[in-house]
Parts: structure tokens; sequence; C-alpha cells
């Protein structure tokens, strides 16, 4: 059952329940680093004590998806992975949040051949792109924060298809 | 090191004499197989179509030194003709398995012939000439090319033809 409807028992219309979980959820992102190639180095220089992802309350990356709420893929995804890549977003529990993280995983890059997959939101639902390659930390930084925005405004519901954000 | 010396002596030994020739060298004491890859001659219009190329080094171990290299090329086309060298170079067994995998030339004499870098139920091999270059083949996700679930815009759409 969401979280949601325990607190808030049914026929009781709530007005600042999703604001106050929205804020609960965005300052605790524990993150997936699903890191396949080159950007995982800026990544690193990202999640170190230099830029300090911690600030964010992301700085508590979990190696195991049904601990995570943030799977953030890090680097070029080929036709081969791309099956696990799958199968670790399945295992991760509602609610959560995919990040591609560089130009491969946003579309391929310049990686537009046989073996690599051109943007992983052929097989994930992606909710932030950062670009660049590699993106600089600020850019992620920036990321991080839009997705903040974003966890706040929806309050953490499970994703619907059709949604967009204003 | 100059170019000429990494490049060594070249060497053209026919398929059919492939395997002695190898024993011959590795007998001489070339005992480092460097890389074993293969190209494709299709534009040139070559008969037989590829150059199967094996790069084998004499190395003192003791000393750490390059004593000299050599250069074999082999002609060979799409009939698996070669005789596997795993018996005289152990590492040729995945070497072998990536020239297949990437150029389909096959090795007869060896157990187990399988990709190595692609997945198994990948159709063609995609270093040859003839390999479509938009040709994609995703193991998941859909073949035309819509996006999972995502509210984006992106509007880079992946070329899918063929497969």
């Amino acid at each position: 059952m969401p979280l949601e409807e325990t607190i808030a028992p049914a026929g009781t219309m709530t007005t600042q329940i999703d604001a106050a979980l929205g804020w609960a959820r965005k300052y605790s992102i524990f993150q997936y680093p699903f890191v396949t190639a080159c950007c995982g180095m800026e990544f690193m220089s990202t999640a170190a004590s230099h830029y300090d992802l911690d600030r964010f309350g992301a700085g508590f990356p979990r190696f195991s998806p049904r601990q995570a709420d943030c799977l953030m893929v890090v680097g070029t995804i080929s036709h081969k992975i791309a099956p696990v890549l799958r199968r670790i977003y399945d295992q991760m529990a509602e609610p959560k949040w995919v990040i591609a993280f560089g130009v491969c995983t946003c579309t391929g890059g310049f990686y537009n051949n046989y073996s690599t997959v051109q943007g992983i939101d052929t097989i994930v639902p992606v909710d932030l792109y950062i670009p660049g390659c590699p993106p600089r930390p600020e850019t992620v930084i920036q990321g991080l924060v839009l997705l903040q925005e974003k966890i706040q405004k929806t309050g953490g519901r499970p994703r619907r298809t059709t949604e967009v954000l204003g | 090191m100059s170019g000429a010396a990494i490049a060594g002596e070249r060497r053209d030994i026919a398929a059919a004499d492939l395997h002695d020739g190898m024993a011959a060298l590795k007998a001489e004491g070339y005992n480092v197989l460097v890389d074993l890859t293969c190209v494709d001659y299709l534009a040139l219009k070559r008969e037989p179509r590829f150059d199967v190329i094996y790069r084998v080094m004499k190395l003192d171990a003791a000393e750490g030194r390059d004593l000299g290299r050599v250069e074999v090329h082999c002609a060979v086309g799409v009939e698996p003709v070669l005789r596997s060298v795993r018996d005289l170079w152990p590492v040729a067994d995945w070497l072998e398995r990536e020239v297949w995998d990437m150029f389909g030339v096959g090795f007869i004499d060896r157990p187990d012939i399988k990709r190595l870098l692609m997945y198994e139920s990948f159709v063609g091999h995609p270093l040859r000439k003839d390999y479509p270059i938009a040709k994609r083949q995703p193991l998941i996700g859909p073949k035309s090319g819509e996006k999972a679930d995502s509210p984006s815009f992106n509007i880079l759409r992946p070329t899918v033809v063929g497969e």
C-alpha cells in the first residue's frame, strides 16, 4: 500500500501530505550508480568531497537495487548489458527515479553503431537527462536539484505514462 | 623502437599450411601470440576475401626483451578452413572467438567456438564490410525505437532498420 494511503484513511482528502512526503523524499535520495564507462570518473568526482553530493542528501550509494530510490545510469549501455539494466530497474521498489548521466545514456552519443543502445529511454523510463561527454560536476548537481524539484512537485507518486511536468 | 621493428617481418602462409607454419614459428622461439585479427578486403573485390593476421613475438621473459616479431598473413574465405592454433598458444582461444564473432571466419580443430563480444542471438558479423551500417539488433527494447515510458521530448530517434 502506498505511504499516502497508510497515513490518510480512505475517504479523506489530503492537501499537505504530498508536500511533506516530497520534502522528505527529495532530501534522502539513495542512489544506485550503474557505472559502465568513463562518465564514472566524473560521477566519482561529483560524489567525492570536493563537490559533495551529500550536501543534497544524495551521498549514500546503495549497491543493491532493492534499497535504492534513484538509478543513476552512468556510461555507455550496450545491447548486451541492456537486459541487466532493465532487470535492475524492475527490482527497485517504488517510488523510484532514473537519471541518464552523459550523452551515451541520453541518446547513444557518438556511438551510433551496431552495439550501443540509442538512449536508455528505449528500455527504461527516464526522469532526468544530464547531457555532456562527460558532464561537469556542476551540471550533475544542477540535474540533481532539478530532480529534487520534480520529486517535490510529484510527492514521489508512482509514474504515470502521460505525466508531463510543468 | 621504430615502426618497422614493431611490425616485424611479414610472411604469407597458405591456409592449408597454416598450422604447420605456426608450429614452425613456435619452434623457432616465437613464444608469444601478440594478436590475432582479421581484415575484410571486400572493397578490393579480392578473392579469397579475408586476411587473418597472426602477430607473434620472440620474448626473452628473463630479460624482458623483444627479440623480434613476425606478422603472418593468411588469406581465407568464409568457409572454416583454418586449423586452430589453441594448442600452440592458449590465448588464441578468445582471439579466434573474437574473429569468428566480428568477421565470421571459422576455425576447425577446436571445440566450442561461440561469440565473444556480441550476444548469442545476434545475427550476422558486424565488422564485415557488407554489414549494413545502420542495422540495429536490440536484444530488448522496441525495435521501432519508440520510448519505453518517458515524458521526455527527446527528438533524436534511433535509426532502426533491418532485423
